[in-house]
């Protein structure tokens, strides 16, 4: 941000003080206005009125959703810890020495990359019960989810496996380890120090789509809102509440991987560089969130 | 193999619907994520913060979460468009987000010499950014907008929750009239891929024709 700012700008004179100025109030306004005329909304709407706030502050209201934010955070949970060691097993897959597995590990990647996991979700709701594979609620969420989100994580470890210097592996080889011990003692181990900021915003990502267990029937957090609302009638109070809470959790995730980020960059300042630049982390990259 | 036959037509709906859909946004998205990547970088800090609340807010919130919220929850309070309508906005709106972290991305890369030189010949800050730093940025960062762009694709098929009958949607409503589920999903699986098969195509080519080679 610091960098940013000192390219576009210099400091600013008097005469750039005073246009700095004109914009904060113009820009004041225009936010006070868009304020306003949403207040104005829901006041005329009588969306504003105590009662239909009231609820929010009560014990059962908060304890329905926040056992919904408990299933998603389950999902979630159980989302990354398969589909990191499918991603994981499908990255070592790509680089492998063996044709047919990089072949077969790169087919999957390519395809799910680019399939919609509302598709996928279809997939096991209504076409693999017909086959004899009815999952329970749980995993008809967790297992589509785990399918596409595998394909993500198998990009990301790919390129920060890519991304180590190669003399690492050749020191490792020349000192006579085998190319697993290799991968294993030397590769992996710093690959994911440096992916990990990576790691964390795909989780970010990983949380939002558990929200897809609003077509599935399963409450989570965002079908828990459904539930709720379809009960108190407080439509657009549930949904924002629902909405706030999806935010301050995201945004505390947002905000560690910003944290791990910044603290790779401490570390391979003061070791030298060994990896090649990654691709900044907090981008949406090949992944649906 | 029947099925995909005998409703080729509603899936030819439900497949110009997502292309629509997916061009609508992108266009949106990209307008928005300039105007809000410069809202980030600009002289003026209530600016930047609200450029920085948009990204924050939007690229924290689930899609689908949003899409609710606007199609189901603004009505109650007067605001409502037609289905299509909302889910292109709204679609917009979060690429949005992650377009202008593209871009922003994209404009960190040009050199500090480039704006400067732009600022010693007397251009505003709104005439540096138009005719120098942008058409360098936007440059250095086609192969991650094209990547977005595939994901607002697949994102599209959010929209089916909601209502809006696109291409997975269309599969879906097959599927349940039929009941051939392996036709009728790979089909729409492979139109998916295909359609990201273009964008990256697409990408590929305006990278080929536009990067600057350092």
């Amino acid at each position: 941000m610091n960098q940013t700012r000192q390219i576009l700008f210099d400091e600013p004179g008097p005469r750039a003080r005073r246009r700095i100025r004109i914009a904060t109030v113009l820009g004041a306004l225009v936010l006070v206005g868009a304020i306003v005329a949403a207040v104005h909304q829901f006041a005329s709407h009588g969306e504003l009125a105590a009662e239909r706030w009231q609820p929010f502050t009560t014990w059962p209201i908060w304890r329905y959703l926040l056992t919904g934010l408990w299933a998603t955070v389950r999902a979630a949970a159980a989302t990354a810890v398969l589909s990191s060691a499918l991603g994981l097993l499908l990255a070592l897959g790509r680089l492998s020495v063996h044709r047919p597995l990089r072949w077969a590990a790169g087919a999957y990647v390519e395809i799910f990359r680019t399939v919609p996991a509302l598709l996928l979700i279809y997939v096991t709701l209504f076409a693999l019960p017909q086959y004899g594979l009815n999952f329970p609620l749980f995993w008809k969420l967790v297992v589509p989810l785990v399918v596409s989100n595998s394909a993500a994580f198998a990009e990301i470890f790919r390129a920060g496996i890519l991304a180590l210097d190669r003399g690492q592996t050749e020191a490792g080889l020349a000192v006579g380890l085998r190319r697993g011990q290799v991968m294993a003692l030397v590769v992996l181990p710093q690959a994911l120090l440096q992916l990990a900021p990576s790691l964390v915003s795909q989780l970010v990502g990983l949380l939002k789509d558990t929200s897809l267990g609003f077509v599935v029937s399963y409450t989570e957090l965002l079908y828990s809102g459904q539930v709720l609302s379809s009960y108190t009638h407080l439509l657009i109070q549930t949904f924002l509440v629902v909405a706030l809470i999806y935010l301050v959790v995201n945004a505390s995730l947002s905000k560690f991987a910003r944290v791990l980020q910044a603290r790779n960059g401490r570390l391979t300042g003061r070791r030298g560089r060994r990896t090649r630049d990654l691709p900044p982390p907090l981008i949406e990259g090949n992944t649906i969130r | 193999m029947d099925a995909l036959t005998a409703h080729l037509s509603e899936l030819g709906h439900g497949l110009v619907t997502t292309v629509e859909l997916t061009v609508v946004t992108t266009v949106g998205a990209m307008l928005l994520g300039i105007i809000v990547a410069t809202l980030r970088i600009a002289p003026v800090p209530l600016l930047r913060a609200i450029g920085t609340a948009y990204v924050e807010v939007l690229q924290n919130l689930p899609l689908l979460a949003l899409l609710v919220l606007f199609v189901f929850a603004l009505p109650t309070i007067g605001i409502s468009f037609p289905l299509f309508t909302s889910a292109a906005i709204v679609i917009a709106a979060y690429e949005g987000a992650y377009l202008a972290e593209a871009i922003r991305a994209g404009i960190n890369t040009v050199g500090v010499g480039q704006a400067e030189a732009a600022r010693a010949i007397g251009l505003t800050f709104g005439q540096s950014l138009r005719h120098v730093i942008l058409p360098q940025g936007l440059r250095a960062v086609i192969q991650p907008i094209g990547n977005i762009c595939i994901a607002l694709l697949m994102n599209t098929s959010l929209a089916a929750a909601v209502g809006v009958v696109e291409l997975t949607q269309a599969a879906n409503n097959v599927n349940l009239l039929e009941a051939q589920p392996i036709a009728v999903f790979t089909g729409a699986g492979l139109a998916y891929m295909l359609l990201a098969l273009i964008i990256g195509q697409v990408t590929g080519l305006l990278e080929r024709r536009l990067a600057i080679v350092r």
